[in-house]
């Protein structure tokens, strides 16, 4: 299937305030005590690696560090394992964003998806070196959930981009 | 490149190249990695930035504890009827040991200080909340809303009313962090009621806890009650901990298999009681060989 870039409209401008609440709001998703549900999707994962995508320039690595380690901190697990995977996947995420914002997007779905397992991946094999219980099939399972929240997430995060500041009837963009 | 002393405008102004970011921060998580997990000594770190994150933490506690109100405000009256008369029946069959406990901890004082021995210590101890079970899917931790401020301290015991839950193994300022009994590795001395045998038991990691380095024919039965031993001298002594669940005898291996069910509802509760440490033991007399025992330690890890 040929890629369509079907998916793209002509947007306003980001706000890095509007990218900073996203984020605030993600950590807040992340830390709602809903105890050992498998399938929860990492919030914080998914929002930097929408950013990643489409921002490039203004999210990077930095914020992905800088993420993780308020991730490990709040998730009580060990220091550098949140900023380890996030920081590789947020380089993954902004070198594929020229090609992955080709697709429409239930594909770019399906590009998130390896990213978001590589990233669960590196975070099991950091913590199994450290003498940590294998958790389980299904811990993979919350990438599928977050790859499948992909398809909301683009509308949900790009709401503020699609309106005009001010409306003129005769240019219809 | 300069000409004549201009630079050039920053039209294609990228910063370092990102495989020289990527280089960096990954050197620097994995500097962080070593540092926590081998060395111990980013507990500094990880105060400041619990501080920094604790309003967010709470605000995201809040519309839970509010649909946990809803629901308590909508339970029906009748099951709180039900649930009352239970409490008060239960009630009624503690009444008759708690009443001759009173009399018995009197009279073990005077025959205590008749055979002049150490008085049993009391220790204060503290009801604490669990905030949430920590979201860390490697490991079974949970965090209370209190902590360094309102007097924890790592290693304090952590019980609900039917026995031990874990051991309070990080402090923050507001928060504390609680390492489950069934958590992998995290290990209880303890000691089995009805013939005394004393041995350290381990947790799974999976829900369950497992006596490990008993031998093949030690005598371990199925529903057998394991209290604490206190050998250690941080968890009191005689706190129920675990039930026998299965004994798997295989004489191909030295060691029995003994898997233990734990008696507190360890992984369901939201209030449990931080117990204080005692009074300090006496130091250690010089050990004359190398102890031959295994898992004597607090616990087996860290």
């Amino acid at each position: 299937m040929q890629p369509t870039h079907s998916s793209n409209r002509i947007l306003l401008p980001v706000r890095a305030w509007f990218i900073f609440l996203t984020f605030i709001a993600a950590l807040f998703l992340d830390m709602m005590p809903f105890g050992r549900l498998t399938g929860l999707p990492d919030f914080v994962a998914l929002t930097l690696a929408f950013w990643s995508v489409r921002e490039p320039f203004k999210v990077g690595m930095g914020v992905a560090f800088m993420l993780g380690i308020v991730m490990d901190v709040s998730a009580a697990s060990v220091m550098g394992q949140h900023s380890l995977a996030y920081v590789l996947l947020a380089f993954a995420a902004s070198g594929l964003s020229r090609r992955i914002l080709w697709f429409p997007l239930s594909q770019q779905a399906l590009h998130i998806l390896p990213l978001l397992l590589g990233a669960q991946l590196l975070m099991l094999a950091a913590r199994m070196m450290a003498g940590a219980p294998f958790p389980g099939v299904l811990y993979f399972l919350s990438s599928f959930t977050a790859s499948a929240l992909w398809y909301p997430l683009t509308y949900l995060l790009l709401i503020p981009q699609y309106r005009a500041t001010e409306k003129d009837v005769h240019r219809p963009i | 490149m300069s000409v004549v002393g201009q630079q050039p405008p920053p039209f294609f102004k990228r910063g370092p190249a990102p495989l020289a970011r990527l280089a960096l921060f990954l050197a620097l998580s994995l500097l962080l990695l070593v540092l926590d997990l081998r060395f111990h000594t980013l507990e500094w770190s990880r105060q400041a930035v619990a501080l920094l994150v604790y309003p967010l933490q709470r605000m995201a506690y809040l519309p839970v504890a509010a649909t946990d109100n809803a629901g308590l405000y909508f339970s029906s009256l009748a099951s709180l009827q039900s649930e009352n008369a239970a409490l008060r029946r239960r009630q009624l069959d503690t009444a008759n040991r708690l009443l001759r406990q009173e009399h018995l901890e009197l009279e073990n004082q005077r025959l205590r200080a008749l055979l002049d021995m150490k008085q049993r210590q009391t220790v204060p101890s503290r009801v604490a909340e669990i905030l949430y079970s920590a979201r860390d899917p490697f490991a079974r931790r949970m965090i209370l809303d209190t902590g360094a401020q309102q007097g924890i301290v790592t290693g304090q015991i952590v019980v609900d009313e039917q026995g031990v839950v874990g051991q309070v193994t990080r402090v923050f300022t507001l928060l504390s962090e609680v390492t489950l009994i069934t958590d992998k590795d995290q290990a209880v001395p303890v000691q089995i009621v009805r013939n005394g045998l004393r041995s350290v038991i381990f947790g799974d990691g999976a829900g369950a806890l497992e006596l490990r380095f008993l031998a093949a024919n030690a005598d371990v039965q199925v529903g057998d009650l394991l209290v604490t031993s206190g050998l250690d001298g941080i968890y009191l002594a005689g706190l129920p901990v675990a039930k026998v669940m299965k004994v798997d005898r295989d004489t191909t291996y030295a060691f029995a298999h003994i898997l233990c069910q734990p008696i507190a509802g360890v992984e369901n509760h939201d209030q449990v009681l931080v117990l204080g440490q005692g009074a300090a033991l006496p130091a250690q007399p010089p050990e004359p060989e190398k102890a031959a025992k295994p898992g004597k330690g607090r616990k087996g890890r860290r």
